[in-house]
């Protein structure tokens, strides 16, 4: 407002002209509903803006929509019976969630699957941890206005799950690990079928950074955009992809290997910003680094038994564990409370989505409304997993 | 199968897994029935005292109210309620546990301390891990560790949400995964797994019962 005429400057008589910080016009904060229905939360969150005009002041996560009591539903199961109801967690990664529970499970039995079921599981799950990237950079992209990402990624990510499908009958929620092992051996072709798709999409993920990583689109609008500092990240319990584009080299696989991935040489890669823009790096690496787990892992498969000896009835003694593995997300862990029955007397999930979206207003303060979207998309959070 | 299961009492195992308890009565009926029961118990790990120079530090610092043990290499502190928060913040402060893991609760209904408190940790520095145990009666506070991890912000809104455990000091203490009007805290033991606030159903969902 620079011109006014006599008259409505009479008008605003009240507002105090002479101090230069006060503005001629009031702009009031605007609270505004993002949510729970929308395409771009990736389900059902509803996030609370503080808006002024399009700069976001302060956000509030609304979240427990998708809640189902699933720490609840395990207390009323037995260990075996739990077994599926972890795949609805992350969907996207329902191979990542059984690996997770079964280890927590055995680990307290105190058994340990034969090194041929410890092979499968890593490759599926990395096979699981490139389907869940490829979504996410899929959907990613396409809230952030590049649509063709998302067909090359869905197109790749159909051949992951047609070997999930050939191996267990599953596509999504696999349950494809039991405790103790695995349930069915490889069928035939299955080496043949992993090594295909290791040839076939190497290259496939050339093409989507061929779309993207030098794009001038993408470039604006996921540089610098959410950052976050490694020293933020830990403070916030922030794990995964997320922490580690913030510079800090962490990753549970290494850390503290879990199955047989001690026996693979692979990098964490890292970046520097901690800017959505590394953190699609970041993911775009893991993708090659769990393309070099999987083609070890196939080529030295072993032979032998793929189930440990776990008694009929899954009974573990008393007392408590807390396993924790990589999923795609983050840490994902299992602190389990056994008093000896057939049931576990209590399970809880520490659910990576859950705690990386604490980091959310953190890192959307002081940008734009679009951005949120953006950073949403970046934090690669499943609601399933948020709410459980 | 257990869905059926109203409220407090421990569901019964599912039918097919009631028969090896139901055959080894009958086998050792007419001798001494607790005889077979008392070595199994013992079979598996126990815990055991931890040692290490951060226990020793803590112990001569805090005395008898605090217990370290290892079961199965993973190592806990029991302590007692009154050293929360001091204890966590010597954790992360003195001895780099600067990732909260997790916050959570177990409910024990016969313990006349009804809840354990538990608190996850991790330091990247030393690549280990620990758990921090207290236990506190129903009803009871605890002070929060938002000002030490803000991770803790939503884990113990979760813990209090599920169990009803206020924590002392939360800068924002409301419900995350229930609506705020909810009545009942779903992770307790005595509810049931079918139980629902049927009011709030009725009167925010129009319909007579969410099942």
């Amino acid at each position: 407002m620079s011109v006014h005429s006599n008259d409505s400057m009479n008008e605003m008589s009240n507002l105090d002209l002479e101090t230069p910080e006060k503005p001629y016009l009031d702009s009031n904060e605007l609270i505004i509903n993002m949510g729970p229905q929308h395409p771009a939360t990736h389900g059902v969150l509803r996030v609370i803006l503080k808006l002024d005009g399009e700069k976001v002041l302060g956000t509030e996560c609304v979240i427990g929509y998708l809640h189902r009591g699933v720490e609840k539903i395990a207390e009323n199961r037995t260990y075996a019976m739990f077994n599926p109801y972890v795949d609805r967690m992350d969907y996207v990664a329902a191979v990542s969630n059984g690996l997770g529970y079964c280890e927590a499970v055995e680990k307290l039995m105190n058994v340990e699957a034969p090194p041929r079921a410890k092979y499968i599981r890593v490759i599926l799950t990395e096979l699981n941890r490139i389907a869940s990237h490829q979504l996410w950079l899929g959907t990613h992209a396409l809230d952030i206005g590049a649509m063709t990402p998302l067909f090359y990624t869905f197109r790749d990510r159909e051949e992951i799950l047609k070997i999930f499908e050939k191996y267990c009958g599953a596509r999504l929620t696999t349950h494809a690990f039991r405790i103790g092992g695995c349930q069915y051996e490889t069928y035939a072709g299955f080496e043949k079928d992993v090594k295909n798709f290791l040839t076939h999409v190497a290259p496939k993920i050339d093409e989507y950074e061929a779309l993207l990583t030098t794009n001038r689109i993408w470039l604006e609008r996921t540089k610098n955009v959410g950052v976050i500092s490694g020293a933020d990240c830990i403070a916030l319990g922030v794990t995964g992809p997320v922490l580690r584009a913030s510079g800090v080299k962490w990753d549970l696989r290494k850390a503290q290997p879990y199955a047989a991935y001690s026996e693979f040489d692979f990098e964490i890669p890292v970046g520097t910003n901690g800017d959505t823009y590394d953190r699609y790096l970041v993911r775009m690496a893991e993708m090659r680094q769990s393309l070099r787990i999987i083609e070890q892992a196939v080529n030295g498969i072993p032979e032998g038994p793929i189930m440990g000896k776990v008694p009929k009835v899954i009974k573990p003694p008393v007392g408590e564990i807390y396993h924790s593995i990589e999923a795609p997300k983050g840490e994902l862990g299992y602190f389990i409370v056994s008093d000896g029955s057939t049931q576990p007397y209590r399970i809880r999930v520490r659910p990576p989505s859950f705690v990386n979206l604490q980091a959310l207003d953190m890192m959307v303060r002081g940008l734009l409304v679009a951005d949120v979207i953006a950073v949403i998309g970046t934090i690669d959070i499943v609601l399933g997993e948020v709410d459980r | 199968m257990a869905d059926e299961v109203k409220s407090p009492a421990p569901p019964p195992p599912p039918e097919g897994e009631k028969k090896p308890t139901a055959e080894k009565p009958a086998a050792a009926a007419p001798a001494a029935p607790a005889k077979p029961a008392a070595p199994a118990k013992p079979e598996g790990p126990v815990p055991m005292p931890w040692t290490s120079p951060l226990v020793e530090k803590y112990r001569s610092q805090y005395g008898s109210g605090l217990d370290a043990q290892t079961y199965l290499g993973q190592n806990y502190f029991s302590v007692d309620r009154s050293l929360i928060p001091d204890i966590l913040r010597l954790l992360r402060d003195d001895d780099q546990f600067d990732y909260c893991v997790d916050i959570t609760a177990v409910h024990y209904p016969k313990r006349e301390k009804q809840f354990d408190v538990l608190w996850n940790l991790y330091s990247y520095a030393r690549n280990e891990r620990v758990r921090v145990k207290t236990q506190i009666a129903d009803g009871a506070s605890i002070p929060s560790s938002v000002s030490i991890w803000p991770t803790a912000n939503w884990l113990e809104r979760e813990v209090y949400d599920m169990f009803g455990i206020t924590f002392d000091g939360h800068p924002d203490l409301k419900r995350i995964l229930l609506p705020d009007g909810w009545h009942g805290h779903p992770l307790r033991k005595d509810y049931g797994i079918l139980q629902q606030d049927q009011e709030w159903v009725q009167i925010n969902l129009g319909i007579e019962s969410g099942q």
